[in-house]
């Protein structure tokens, strides 16, 4: 994702929030449907459910455009969480209670500011993910998409707890080192 | 001032959503005391953001999916009612917390656990337990370990370990290694939200006897 992308998916979903705009949406569509679907899949979901439920993602996306606020997290962030509560949804797995909402004073305008650095650290951070050793950057992927507690990927793959541990930790260090 | 914070493996399993119930109610309650604690899960949750950009694997949609889609978001409106009013903020309970307690901390239903000490148990799932504590001021919880972890969160008042001194907001995470006998600071009464994933071990006789009716 370069910082233009970062840019141009907010757009599009400005378009959906202000005019409903079918044309722009299929572009997001096109995008990240795909994406949730294989997150759904490599959480354990079966093709089948796995489309359902990315349909459903997509529905979300739609009708809560209006609350998307570019200062706080990049299109690709906010969708995942979307599809992350899905996932516990799809799974049945335990219920994630929300932190309290931070009260705002009254309606304050969106800096345009924050959100292009956002925009710029998300693209940076998209691209040292990609950076990062293979073996790092799987456990951070399984850690995420697999729905897996660390002893979990500790029991599948064989590998020692602490290993896991280990390189989880030294993944982290890699990504804060070149987000600093 | 927060002192004690959240660790990186407690948020990157919130942002996953794999922890269990009562671990994600004791993050969600820190997080709405520490602005540190929220800025960290965003970028947790931005690490999740770039792995669905980044993954090169993707999922093709049936045929005609897009379409699908269009039809369900015509179909069905999405409720005109507006959101529910915000309920009043309670001065020991954020938000999250309120739900489980059923209201502000004049609700809670707390029972005597002995010493002076109270506890209301928590609805949460089967796979970790939460629970909230009072501990008169001066007061000491019974000495005890853990065969799991323990997450213990301050809301009012403060106490004191082997360990460190823990405020509101603060947060001790305690595993299998530690054991420990808080107690809490003369003054006020330490209210904490305490959740478990394993019966606690406790070592003087009497409470082990009780723990098995008492649910701790």
């Amino acid at each position: 994702m370069t910082k233009q992308d970062g840019g141009k998916w907010i757009a599009l979903l400005e378009r959906v929030a202000e005019r409903q705009d079918a044309e722009a949406f299929a572009q997001v569509f096109d995008h990240f449907a795909p994406r949730v679907k294989a997150f759904l899949m490599k959480s354990g979901a079966d093709a089948t459910t796995a489309e359902e439920c990315a349909q459903d993602v997509m529905v979300t996306v739609w009708r809560k455009a209006p609350q998307f606020d570019a200062t706080r997290a990049s299109v690709a962030t906010w969708i995942y969480t979307i599809a992350r509560n899905r996932r516990i949804d799809m799974l049945r797995r335990d219920r994630r209670p929300e932190p309290e909402e931070l009260t705002w004073g009254p309606e304050a305008e969106p800096d345009q500011l924050d959100a292009l650095m956002l925009q710029q650290e998300s693209a940076r951070l998209v691209s040292a993910l990609a950076d990062l050793p293979e073996r790092q950057r799987l456990m951070i992927e399984r850690a995420y998409f697999g729905d897996q507690t660390h002893s979990e990927i500790a029991e599948e793959t064989g590998l020692p707890l602490g290993t896991i541990k280990s390189r989880i930790r030294l993944a982290l260090e890699r990504l804060r080192h070149s987000m600093s | 001032m927060i002192k004690h914070h959240l660790n990186d493996r407690l948020l990157m399993a919130y942002s996953a959503g794999t922890l269990p119930e009562a671990f994600n109610l004791v993050v969600a309650t820190h997080i709405s005391m520490c602005d540190e604690c929220r800025a960290r899960l965003a970028s947790f949750d931005a690490v999740g953001g770039a792995l669905i950009e980044e993954t090169a694997e993707q999922a093709q949609m049936e045929t005609g999916a897009l379409a699908a889609t269009l039809a369900r978001i015509k179909s069905t409106q999405p409720s005109t009612r507006p959101d529910a009013p915000r309920p009043m903020r309670d001065v020991v309970l954020p938000e999250p917390l309120r739900a489980y307690a059923g209201g502000g901390v004049e609700q809670i239903d707390w029972r005597n656990v002995g010493g002076g000490v109270k506890q209301a148990i928590l609805p949460t799932s089967r796979h970790a337990s939460a629970r909230l504590l009072y501990i008169p001021g001066g007061a000491a919880v019974p000495d005890h370990g853990h065969r799991g972890m323990e997450l213990t969160l301050v809301l009012q008042g403060a106490f004191a370990d082997e360990q460190d001194r823990f405020g509101p907001g603060d947060i001790e995470i305690a595993d299998e290694d530690l054991h420990h006998q808080p107690v809490a600071e003369p003054g006020m009464a330490c209210i904490c939200l305490a959740a478990t994933d394993a019966p606690l071990k406790f070592r003087a006789l009497l409470p082990r006897l009780a723990q098995p009716f008492l649910q701790i």
